[in-house]
């Protein structure tokens, strides 16, 4: 960018100017300890005492893992390794094996699945990659273990994990046997809440995409 | 009861009241400091959690201490105790309580040294030694963080001694003595309109600023900032070494808040309520009371300033301390020796007090301008039409 082009896009912009009442600090100190002490007499804390209320989390938090059983109680897992290569973090090691004969809807299911916890930044991407469903982040955030290797969850813990959460409203089994995975049964993506919200100007509210925050800031009248 | 036994049952109320009043102040900021940010605060240890300081001495007892292997062993291990030392040996010409009055239980003398004519004197020099500790800990802690946050210190500790100590002598040509007591008798003697206060409310003000900045307490608490130097000059210290750091930090807030209240706030005296001729039973206790009620006030105040406003950048600090209030207390200094010298009413120096102040906003204005004009890329400004609509007001930029 050439010297002059800068100069037209750099606009400097100076601090308020402070007056005499400013200079002395007295005034906004004052004005400070006024609202500090507001909050003292008239406290509203949003505390959550922890172990004795729980956490509201929403639904689409990302807790430990589990591994998802089909209606025979069969690991819905078929060793793609679509997981183990989408992960971000390389925390799943799976070993694959030739599938048995009286399971003819599969070439292979995975003869140990071995999930690192502590490796795991539970970013969802591989639930998001998996194509048969069968590796789902449940609402557990709780996750503690006495040494690292407790926390090397393989395929026997991640099922446990299956059987202690398919019935918690919060953790729906989201697919059925034999259907995609979920991201086939929408027509267009949903539009996913914000987390801030944007002003019109910012490039994010104007892509046209679906699922993408589009969001009227305060500027969002204009 | 001999003079020896009264000094001794004084010395072991003090030494054994302070690190437990000390405790409870950190109960008291940390719970202080959560209901400002809406929060609970420490709520487990006890009914509202009134034992938390109990749990927190034990765990500081017990803490492995740590002494890493590079520092200078001698020098690192002395450093705490001369913080404390010198902030318990400054507190012992600070009377706590109302000296002298009569009905009080023989053995309370709420003073240690009593009737030293040096009092506040012998506290600046003492407090000014606490620098020692922190510079002695920075620098044996051979770690870079420590040692800045020591230089830190040292920088800021000599430069608001000026001011402190300046600030407060007008206040002893006023009462023609440097003796607290004396100063605390004059004022309750003279009553409600006796207070210095009324004569000296910008020094109160630069004594009050100066003593945080002596204390390293925020806004001016540099030496230990953790955002940049981790923690300063106590990064290397662990367990009860760095309590006693911490001790000697609370024992320093409490003199400098017993000293403001006696030095301007009329030490015991409270109108109406403990007056000199009040003689209702267990008068020396409302006494003892109003004093320690105001100490708890102006340490209150340092807390909630506190958490109230950021700190200083390091020239803001000194500029403040040089530029500001160093010339503001030798004036308030000469407008004492003025008032005094041709026998005026003290009541000229309210007046006084109020111009300097105005003086103190002038300055710092016209240094702010001054730095601004200074900066690369500096453009006059304009002036900006005020748009009553609300829209567009932050447009100061010249094109």
């Amino acid at each position: 960018m050439s010297e002059t082009k800068r100069k037209k896009h750099v606009r400097w912009v100076e601090e308020p100017e402070l007056g005499f009442w400013e200079s002395t600090f007295v005034p906004a100190i004052m004005q400070g300890l006024k609202t500090t002490l507001k909050h003292v007499v008239d406290r509203k804390p949003v505390t959550q005492q922890f172990p004795e209320v729980k956490p509201e989390l929403p639904l689409h938090y990302r807790g430990v893992h589990r591994l998802n059983r089909d209606e025979q109680d069969r690991v819905k897992c078929v060793a793609c390794m679509m997981c183990a290569t989408a992960c971000p973090a390389r925390c799943i090691t799976i070993e694959a094996q030739a599938a048995p004969p009286e399971w003819p809807d599969r070439d292979k299911f995975p003869k140990s699945f071995v999930l690192d916890e502590l490796r795991c930044i539970y970013c969802g991407m591989c639930e998001e990659a998996c194509p048969v469903d069968a590796i789902e982040l449940t609402h557990i955030y709780d996750l503690t273990g006495e040494s690292r290797s407790d926390l090397m969850y393989d395929r026997e813990k991640l099922l446990g994990v299956f059987d202690r959460t398919k019935n918690d409203p919060r953790d729906p089994v989201r697919t059925g046997r034999g259907k995609l995975g979920p991201a086939s049964e929408f027509v267009q993506l949903p539009a996913v809440g914000p987390a801030t919200t944007v002003p019109v100007s910012d490039r994010s509210a104007k892509s046209e995409t679906a699922g993408v925050i589009r969001t009227t800031g305060r500027e969002g009248q204009q | 009861m001999p003079e020896l036994l009264i000094t001794i049952i004084t010395i072991a109320i003090v030494v054994g009241a302070i690190p437990g009043v000390c405790n409870y102040l950190i109960l008291l900021e940390r719970k202080l400091s959560a209901w400002m940010q809406d929060r609970v605060g420490p709520n487990r240890v006890g009914p509202l959690g009134l034992l938390q300081p109990l749990a927190d001495g034990v765990k500081l007892l017990l803490k492995e201490e740590v002494i890493p292997p590079h520092v200078d062993r001698v020098l690192f291990l002395i450093a705490p105790g001369i913080s404390v030392f010198t902030a318990l040996l400054a507190f012992a010409v600070v009377p706590f309580g109302p000296v002298g009055v009569d009905g009080a239980p023989g053995f309370l003398r709420f003073i240690i040294a009593p009737g030293i004519d040096i009092g506040l004197v012998f506290i600046f020099a003492v407090g000014s030694l606490a620098v020692y500790g922190i510079v002695l800990g920075g620098w044996a802690s051979n770690n870079k963080y420590s040692a800045l946050g020591a230089l830190r210190a040292s920088a800021q500790v000599v430069s608001y001694e000026i001011p402190l100590g300046m600030s407060v002598l007008g206040i002893a040509l006023m009462s023609g003595t440097v003796n607290l007591e004396e100063i605390m008798q004059q004022q309750i003697a003279g009553g409600f309109a006796a207070w210095n206060i009324w004569f000296q409310p910008l020094a109160a003000l630069l004594f009050f600023t100066a003593s945080l900045a002596e204390a390293n307490r925020l806004p001016f608490d540099l030496a230990e900032c953790e955002q940049e130097l981790v923690g300063g000059w106590h990064t290397e210290y662990s367990a009860l070494k760095w309590a006693l750091f911490f001790l000697g930090e609370y024992t320093h807030m409490i003199t400098i808040s017993f000293l403001t209240s006696i030095l301007f706030l009329g030490g015991w005296h409270l109108p109406g309520i403990a007056e000199p001729d009040s003689a209702y039973p267990l008068a020396w206790l409302v006494k003892m009371l109003v004093l320690m009620g105001k100490a708890f006030f102006f340490i209150c105040m340092m807390i909630m300033l506190r958490w109230t406003i950021p700190r200083f950048r390091f020239d803001q600090l000194m500029e403040l301390a040089w530029r500001v209030m160093i010339p503001l207390s030798l004036a308030n200094l000469l407008m004492v020796m003025f008032v005094r010298h041709f026998e005026l009413s003290n009541w000229w120096m309210l007046p006084g007090s109020a111009a300097l102040f105005a003086a103190w906003g002038m300055i710092s204005a016209s240094l702010r301008e001054a730095e601004r004009r200074a900066r690369p890329g500096y453009v006059r400004r304009k002036k900006v039409e005020a748009h009553h609509d609300g829209h567009a007001a932050g447009h100061a930029a010249a094109h």
